[in-house]
């Protein structure tokens, strides 16, 4: 019997869950025939199993209910707010019951006729306004995977117990390497291990849930507080299907409904206000997930009455949190950035939705315990986008390990702006007062000893270690220094005991291959622990460096030997690739060498000696239209120019000379190139120019290819001139930047309505036919 | 009255532990140091895959230290709160059955043991204190802080 309540609680759990964005979805739609029909079946099967099991109460609800709608479902009835109403609290009174029943407790005596007397038609209810939820893509309903329920913990154990394997698989890899080898033992040894990485990979998956399982509840949510508030929002969620740590969905749903409870409450205005703004009644509340590269991306948009940056700033000066020459020099975004600063609400009044005081700074620092980021974008009047950027998993961290005094430490990777050595050349140590102060290139950043912070004593002279420049999340840069460098490592990361997280300065502890536990340092611990003053730095620093950024950015340079053995440097910025071709593919034609790359024919700079017999390797430079190639022996290093440039008298192909990393070398002029070598006959036709978002994958990669085959020049979203071409996912907004066209892609292969223009992304006839109308439309 | 409980040594003094919050008894020879946390938090092992925080059972009563220095400790592994430990003792024993409740101890114990004891229990081989492990793991200055 226990078995049996069992099974009937875990199915109630399930359908109760899969119903709450339903049951919303039906109330803006009460025609929608599976909608009603999935509500109607949970309703029937609750009552099935009471009169089974004998829980008068619940079966009298689910009877209740299961008539209503078998009216409605009759066309007796039409579904109206009252009755959706009605209907959720009697679902919720259900899952009341069921989680009672889970607890193991007797099911308390009570009245429900009030519930039930709502249900009838004609009953006063509260007024309910029209919350509406659009999911994506169509609903699966039917046809239920090919699934078995089992505990987490279950799948934990699984999961340590492959952890165990590993590392004893490390072990035993390292008793291979020190006796002798014997290759039938390898070859055995290498399969296993093979074995192991799938192992170890799929159980990795099975951690792994759908997002939907968060999202499920929003469309519920958002109409109950727009019952409370008296407003109306559309909520349109979108991918669903993108799949995240079981315990990572955890972390994020307390943020996520905090964020969207601000949204609805604060963001989107009254119906009346919103008509007065000249906007529609409804509200449009958009959230979606996508996968970047090892993070989630959730986006949570409102089309509300967006933040008022000044405003918030006049009260973070009011508030104190920051003064007032500041204020006067912070960006946009550094104002909307504000609003994650403690104390601060730009509501006027406190109301019982949101705005206790307990507000986005929380949000922020849960979403930095998991490492992630919270970015805000806001314009007055037309709305507000928050994005979490969420890692993948928590449990595997990229990390470097490092040694103090002999012990290793590891820090997470995605900290670590750059590594330097605390004797290289761009690189001074001063102490100010006991304080250490790095320069960096020109740049200072306050220096933290890890030895000292730990309270270790470290063998190794100061100038001697190398210094670690961290970027907290949402902190500012300092620099650690550590004695050692070791290994780029991926790390499976368990939290710690609270004894040892009390220190503030470890995220967690994890095992190294040897089986030996290592600490993993927590970046803004140690910055607190170590009293580098985060916030109030960033600001100050950033106003400072802004100059000083842009000088130094157009100095990064390529070191190379030309073919006579000259010392050279090229600007980075103009190098498009390094193309190595057979010799045979340089000769002279119409007056000047020329090599042959592909299908292209480029004029030929840089022979100024005897071309290798076989291989000749070139810089493909690119001023932005034409290209043209020259020839080299060999690379150095990237390096930068750091010192006078002396000017050549003439102009020619060296422009000047400089000391670089410590050597003269003459500095290559590519406009005296382009210029020369390049008449204005036979430049090639002007490419189409495309631009494609450079942080996506899929763009880059699978679609980037056919854009180039299609005959245009792929640009990033830095370079901001006019395009031909733009292409985005449907899911961001208009470009930033101009473009003459702009092609929307989207994932799903059925357009969500019929004004919908955007393509299919694996509808490759449309995609190229677009391609082609817009290169041959400018012309 | 079934409990059971192990013997161990902590301090040259013969004391009990509830045998059912006890996993298992194992030998630690590595140990990593954790800079900067309690005093009582000996440090970092490992078994197997599990991470096992190393608590000073002697620190937490405020009885001394332990000397580490000779390698191989023998130490009793718990769980508390999804957490591991292990706790550092001088020996142990054996399990035996708790003949009777806790019962208060009327004399006065040093602050440490006064802290982490749950009472006194009969058992066959004389009256034993019985060690509450979560004190133990707290560890003095919590307890200070609090």
């Amino acid at each position: 019997m226990d078995d049996l309540i069992a099974d009937f609680v875990a199915e109630c759990r399930e359908m109760l869950e899969a119903l709450g964005g339903e049951i919303v979805a039906w109330e803006a739609q009460p025609d929608d025939r599976a909608r009603l029909d999935s509500i109607f079946r949970f309703v029937h099967t609750v009552k099935g199993n009471c009169g089974f099991f004998d829980f008068p109460r619940l079966e009298a609800l689910s009877h209740a209910a299961e008539d209503a709608l078998a009216d409605v479902r009759a066309n007796r009835r039409h579904a109206d707010p009252v009755l959706v109403s009605a209907v959720l609290a009697i679902i919720d009174r259900i899952g009341e019951m069921v989680s009672t029943i889970e607890a193991g407790e007797e099911l308390p005596a009570g009245d429900d006729s009030a519930l039930i007397h709502a249900l009838e038609p004609g009953a006063e209810g509260a007024a309910a306004p029209v919350a509406v939820a659009v999911m994506d893509g169509t609903i699966k309903s039917s046809a239920a995977p090919r699934t078995i329920r089992l505990s987490v913990e279950l799948l934990d154990r699984v999961m340590s117990t492959v952890s165990d394997m590993v590392l004893a698989r490390n072990e035993l890899a390292r008793r291979l390497r020190e006796s002798t080898s014997d290759v039938p033992i390898d070859g055995a040894f290498e399969r296993l291990s093979s074995i192991i990485a799938e192992m170890r990979d799929a159980i990795t998956r099975t951690r792994m849930q759908r997002i939907e399982n968060l999202f499920v509840g929003l469309p519920r949510m958002v109409r109950d507080l727009c019952a409370e508030l008296g407003k109306q929002v559309l909520v349109d969620i979108e991918g669903g299907d993108v799949e995240l740590d079981r315990e990572m969905i955890e972390m994020i749903r307390d943020p996520l409904t905090h964020i969207i409870r601000n949204a609805v409450d604060h963001g989107i205005e009254k119906p009346a206000d919103r008509l007065k703004a000249g906007k529609r009644e409804i509200g449009l509340l958009a959230v979606s997930a996508r996968q970047s590269g090892n993070q989630i991306l959730i986006d949570i948009q409102d089309d509300g009455r967006g933040i008022d940056g000044m405003k918030l700033v006049e009260k973070a000066i009011a508030n104190g949190v920051i003064a007032k020459d500041n204020a006067a020099q912070l960006s946009h975004r550094d104002q909307l950035a504000l609003i994650f600063e403690a104390g601060l609400s730009t509501a006027k009044e406190v109301t019982a939705i949101s705005g206790r005081g307990v507000g986005m700074d929380v949000v922020r620092s849960n979403i930095e315990r998991i490492g992630g980021i919270v970015e805000v974008d806001s314009k007055v009047g037309d709305g507000t986008r928050m994005t979490l950027r969420v890692p993948l998993t928590l449990t595997i961290i990229p990390a470097l390990t490092v040694s103090i005094a002999g012990q290793h430490f590891a820090i997470p990777r995605s900290a670590i702006e750059e590594i330097v050595r605390a004797n290289g050349e761009s690189v001074t140590l001063e102490h100010l007062g006991g304080a250490g102060v790095a320069t960096i290139r020109g740049r200072r950043v306050p220096e933290v000893s890890l030895a000292s912070i730990l309270g270790l004593e470290s063998q190794i002279a100061e100038q001697d270690r190398t210094l670690i420049v961290l970027r907290p999340a949402g902190g500012d840069v300092y620099a650690l220094s550590v004695d050692r460098i070791h290994d780029h490592e991926e790390l499976v990361v368990k939290p710690a005991a609270p004894a040892v997280m009390a220190t503030g300065l470890y995220a967690g502890t994890t095992l190294a291959d040897d089986g030996s536990p290592i600490l993993l340092m927590d970046p803004a611990g140690i910055a607190e622990v170590g009293g580098v003053r985060l916030e109030a730095q960033e600001r100050a620093s950033r106003i400072v460096e802004a100059p000083v950024a842009a000088i130094e950015e157009d100095v990064a340079v390529l070191l190379f030997h030309g073919l006579d053995g000259g010392r050279r440097a090229m600007r980075l910025a103009v190098v498009d690739r390094i193309e190595e071709v057979p010799a045979t593919a340089i000769r002279p034609g119409a007056g000047q060498l020329r090599v042959q790359i592909g299908d292209a024919i480029l004029p030929l700079a840089g022979v100024n000696g005897d071309l290798p017999a076989e291989k000749v390797r070139l810089f493909r430079l690119n001023d932005g239209t034409c290209e043209i190639g020259y020839a080299f022996r060999e690379v150095i290093d990237l390096s930068a120019i750091a010192h006078e440039v002396i000017p050549a008298e003439h102009p020619a192909e060296v422009s000047a000379v400089s000391l670089v990393a410590g050597e003269p070398a003459e500095l290559v002029d590519p406009h005296w190139l382009f210029a020369t070598l390049l008449t204005a006959a036979e430049r090639t036709p002007e490419q189409p120019v495309c631009r494609l978002p450079a942080g996506d994958p899929w763009m880059q990669n699978m679609l980037r290819p056919m854009v180039e085959a299609a005959g245009y020049r792929v640009v990033s979203e830095t370079d901001e001139f006019e395009v031909d071409l733009a292409i985005l996912s449907a899911a961001t907004e208009s470009p930033r930047s101009p473009a003459a066209r702009v092609i929307r892609l989207r994932s799903e292969p059925d357009p969500a309505s019929a004004k919908d223009d955007t393509i299919y992304r694996y509808d490759r006839a449309a995609l190229l036919t677009a391609l082609k109308s817009s290169a041959t439309g400018r012309r | 009255m079934s409990e059971l409980l192990l013997i161990v040594t902590i301090d040259g003094e013969r004391v009990a532990l509830p045998a059912a919050a006890v996993e298992s008894v194992v030998e630690l020879d590595t140990l990593i140091p954790v800079p900067r946390a309690a005093a009582h938090v000996a440090g970092l092992s490992a078994l197997r895959s599990r991470v096992l925080t190393v608590i000073d059972c002697m620190r937490s009563l405020e009885l001394g230290d332990t000397d580490c220095s000779d390698g191989i400790r023998e130490a009793a592994v718990v769980e508390l709160e999804g957490h591991h430990y292990a706790l550092i003792v001088d020996l142990v024993e054996d399990v035996v059955e708790a003949l009777s409740d806790p019962l208060p101890v009327r004399a006065a114990m040093g602050s440490g043991w006064e802290r982490a004891s749950q009472g006194m229990v009969e058992t066959e081989s004389g009256p034993l204190l019985l060690i509450d492990v979560a004190a133990l793991i707290a560890g003095g200055e919590a307890k200070a802080a609090a």
